[in-house]
This record gives structure tokens, C-alpha cells and sequence, in this order.
């Protein structure tokens, strides 16, 4: 536990030093989100109708973007290998880097949701599933990413073809968290909607890094 | 299963099966866009568009089939490794990709007459186009890497990653209340549309299955060739004298 509690630590104190990693996540996550009225236009009615699909959309897309360097640049300087031969199982050191992954870049997202979500004209009611759907799937993010992470390790290109794998796995995810605001704006509740979402949390929490483990042992070898 | 992970035994056996399989797929194809076309009736409410069904109908089960097919060559490739197991998840790729995108399109074209739209946003249509964009990760991936075998094992876990998609399309539309029509023809109870659109829709999709053999053996053949061709080009240029090796992009 300790040893994993390590590497967490590791990969916050790394993001502090090197700088900008989590900041940057969140910059891209406001300002595309603000892409929207000005491409859309500014009408309240229309952002209140789009807002819970393009806070969920714009944080996917911040997510994955902050996975790219998850184990590139450990790959490349060679720690990646010391992680690999220690005693920690190397899915633990995939976990703790999903989880510093979601603390750096998953948590920020999730505080500046509902601002966003209200610069949207969006509903208050909405906002508790908004919080709740954001603190189940951000980690969903970052677990289903750390897959595509470790499977472009040293590719061409990786960052492109990274979305290319991610994207794909995202959408039920998105699906059910963007369900369960719309839900409750309609007067529904939204609980079956969260729970999807917390099965598919706890899938991937089961069997996410594990995955990602056999991709990195693969890229290794 | 090793008996045949002798790519020379692949070749030889395959070599003998090649033809047998490219006949038969043209006859079961001919004779499936005969009844498809000619020998079978309207019907009484899609009119002549029920016959893109003869497509439409194996094509989506083909993509399904080659995706599982690639998911347990993967799955073969990664915990035996079986040399000829990654060369079948590559060679089955893009046929599958066709096979979506054909499943995607004639989807499409009878959706604007019958539907009144080329594409709605249901759960079976959504998620076979996730299948296409699986396909294409899959391909990407395997061509990502300068060194071929780690492309190769990192599409296999992706192959296998994917695999959670195959149930949701299959019952998609059992799940959600979609516009898709659910299951018809595999079905508890036995199928529900008539005799007469059976024959021409089993023919056509064991035309297309068995079209799928010659297809994946001509491209699993010409991957096994190209490695040959690799190898002893890299032979030539150890052999080659130092001149040679010295010009980059030389004789080799």
C-alpha cells in the first residue's frame, strides 16, 4: 500500500515540478467549452438545451488529452522499466497513475463543471447529477484511457492514434453521464443512469489496469 | 492447434483450400443475388427495398463474426503464441472494416425510403458504427510502431479490449426500445419473417461467410510472402559487401 501510495505521490510531485500538466487539462476543458455559445450562438434557451452534453463532451476530450504523456514520458527516460522490475505488480503502478491522473486532471474538471455548466444557462436542479455523473466518469476516464496510453507507448504519431482507441470506449460512458443530467432536467431521476455509470466505473476499475499492464509488459519486452 | 502453426504447413493446406472456397462463395453469391433479386417476393409493406436485407442482414453479421473471429485469434496469439494467429487478426481486419462499412451504408440507403432518414442515433446504429471505429484503431495500431511485433501485440489487446462491444450490438436492441427492428431471424421460438425471404438471406450470408475463407487465406498469404521478402532483403544487406552498407537506401 505504501508502494503504491509512492507512486501517486511520484506522479503529483512530477506534475508540480514539470508544471502546466493538470493546469493545462483544465485550460482546454473552459476555453473549448466556450467554443460552444460563440460557435452556437448565444441564445439561452439553445446552452441550457446543450449544456450537460458539452461539459461531458469537452471533458472527455480534456481527459484524453491529459493521458498522453501518462507513460510516455516514463517510457522514454527509462523509468518505466524501474517500475516495471519493482515489486509493486506493474497493475498497481498503472493504478496509481490512474489515480494521480484523476486527482491532476479529473478533479479539477469536476469543480469546474457546474461553473461552466452554469455559464451555460443550465437548469441548478441539474447540478447535482451534473457533480455526481462528473465524479463517476472523470475516473472511468482516466482507467479506460490508461489502455489506449500504454498500447501507443513508443508508436508514430501516438497522440492522434490514441484518440482513434480512446474515443470509441468513451462513448457509453458519455452516453449514460450526459442520461442521467438530462434525466433529471426532464423531471426523471437519474439513478438508473448513475448506476450504469458506476458499473462501468467499477468494471474498469477491475479490469482496466490489468489490461493496460499486458500493454506495457508487451511494449517492454 | 500447434499441428498448425507451421506457416509452410498454413501454406500448403491453404493452397488446396483457396480455390474450393472461391467457387463455392461465387455460387452460393450467384445463387443468393438470384433469389434475392428474382426468385423472391416483395413485401407487402417495404415493397422492393426488402431486398437490400440480402445484404444489409449478412454483412452486420460478418462484422460481428470477423470481430469475434479477430478477438480469439488475438487472445490464441497473446497467451500461446501462435505465429500464424497475429498474420489472421491482420489479414481479418480490413475485411471486416468492409464488411461493417458495407452493413453501415446499406443500412443507410434502406433507412431514407423506409425510415424517412439516412441515420438516427439508436443504440444498434451507434454502436455498430463504434465497431467500425474499432476496426480502424485496430488497423492504425498494428501499422503504429517501427517494429512490426509490438504492433502486432498491442492490436491484439486492443482486439480483445473491444471485444465488451459485440454483445452490446447483439442485443442493442433488446436493451434499449429502438428504432432498429430487433431480432427476427435468431431468436427463441423460431424466426418470424417468411420461408420465402429465408432462402435468399441464409444464401447469401453462407456466400458471404464462405467468401470470407478465400479472402482472409489470399491475404494471410501475401503477409506470410511480404515477411519472406523482409527477411531476405535484411540477408542481402548483412551479406552485401561494406560499399554497399555504407550508401544509405542502396541496393537493399
Amino acid at each position: 500500500m505504501s508502494r503504491f501510495l509512492l507512486i501517486v505521490a511520484r506522479e503529483i510531485r512530477l506534475a508540480f515540478r514539470q508544471g502546466g500538466g493538470a493546469g493545462l487539462a483544465l485550460a482546454f476543458f473552459v476555453l473549448a467549452a466556450v467554443l460552444f455559445p460563440l460557435g452556437v450562438g448565444p441564445e439561452p434557451n439553445m446552452l441550457s438545451r446543450i449544456a450537460g452534453g458539452v461539459v461531458f463532451v469537452t471533458a472527455l476530450l480534456a481527459t484524453m488529452l491529459s493521458l498522453e504523456r501518462l507513460f510516455q514520458a516514463d517510457f522514454e527516460d527509462g523509468s518505466l522499466d524501474l517500475l516495471a522490475l519493482s515489486p509493486l505488480p506493474l497493475e498497481f503502478v498503472v493504478l496509481g497513475k490512474c489515480v494521480a491522473n484523476w486527482l491532476l486532471a479529473g478533479l479539477p474538471l469536476l469543480i469546474a463543471a457546474p461553473m461552466l455548466a452554469i455559464l451555460f444557462h443550465m437548469n441548478t436542479e441539474g447540478l447535482p447529477a451534473l457533480i455526481a455523473a462528473m465524479l463517476l466518469a472523470t475516473p472511468t476516464l482516466s482507467l479506460v484511457g490508461s489502455i489506449g496510453a500504454a498500447l501507443t507507448v513508443g508508436a508514430r504519431r501516438g497522440g492522434v492514434l490514441l484518440s482513434l482507441l480512446v474515443l470509441p470506449l468513451y462513448v457509453p460512458v458519455l452516453i449514460f453521464a450526459v442520461g442521467a443530467v438530462d434525466a433529471v432536467l426532464q423531471d426523471f431521476t437519474a439513478q438508473p443512469q448513475l448506476l450504469a455509470l458506476s458499473g462501468l466505473l467499477l468494471a474498469a476499475l477491475a479490469l482496466a489496469p490489468w489490461a493496460a499492464a499486458g500493454a506495457l509488459r508487451q511494449a517492454l519486452e | 492447434m500447434h499441428r498448425f502453426a507451421n506457416p509452410a504447413r498454413f501454406l500448403r493446406m491453404s493452397a488446396v483450400i483457396l480455390p474450393w472456397s472461391a467457387v463455392s462463395a461465387a455460387l452460393f453469391i450467384a445463387a443468393g443475388l438470384y433469389f434475392s433479386l428474382f426468385a423472391s417476393p416483395p413485401d407487402y409493406q417495404q415493397g422492393e427495398t426488402v431486398r437490400i436485407m440480402y445484404v444489409h442482414v449478412p454483412a452486420a453479421w460478418m462484422a460481428l463474426s470477423v470481430y469475434t473471429m479477430i478477438a480469439a485469434a488475438s487472445g490464441i496469439a497473446l497467451v500461446w503464441k501462435h505465429p500464424l494467429a497475429h498474420i489472421a487478426a491482420k489479414a481479418a481486419a480490413p475485411i471486416g472494416a468492409g464488411f461493417t462499412f458495407i452493413a453501415l451504408v446499406t443500412g443507410s440507403l434502406w433507412g431514407k425510403p423506409m425510415w424517412g432518414t439516412w441515420w438516427v442515433w439508436d443504440a444498434r446504429l451507434t454502436s455498430v458504427l463504434i465497431l467500425f471505429f474499432l476496426y480502424l484503431g485496430h488497423m492504425a495500431l498494428m501499422n503504429a510502431f517501427e517494429d512490426s511485433s509490438r504492433g502486432e501485440r498491442a492490436a491484439a489487446i486492443l482486439a480483445l479490449v473491444g471485444f465488451v462491444n459485440v454483445p452490446i450490438i447483439k442485443f442493442s436492441v433488446d436493451w434499449w426500445n429502438t428504432l432498429h427492428q430487433p431480432a427476427s431471424i435468431l431468436r427463441l421460438g423460431g424466426p418470424t419473417i417468411d420461408q420465402h425471404m429465408l432462402v435468399p438471406l441464409f444464401l447469401m450470408a453462407i456466400g458471404f461467410t464462405v467468401y470470407f475463407v478465400p479472402v482472409l487465406i489470399l491475404r494471410m498469404r501475401a503477409e506470410l510472402v511480404a515477411r519472406k521478402v523482409r527477411i531476405a532483403r535484411m540477408a542481402r544487406v548483412h551479406a552485401a559487401p561494406d560499399v554497399l552498407r555504407a550508401a544509405p537506401g542502396g541496393t537493399a
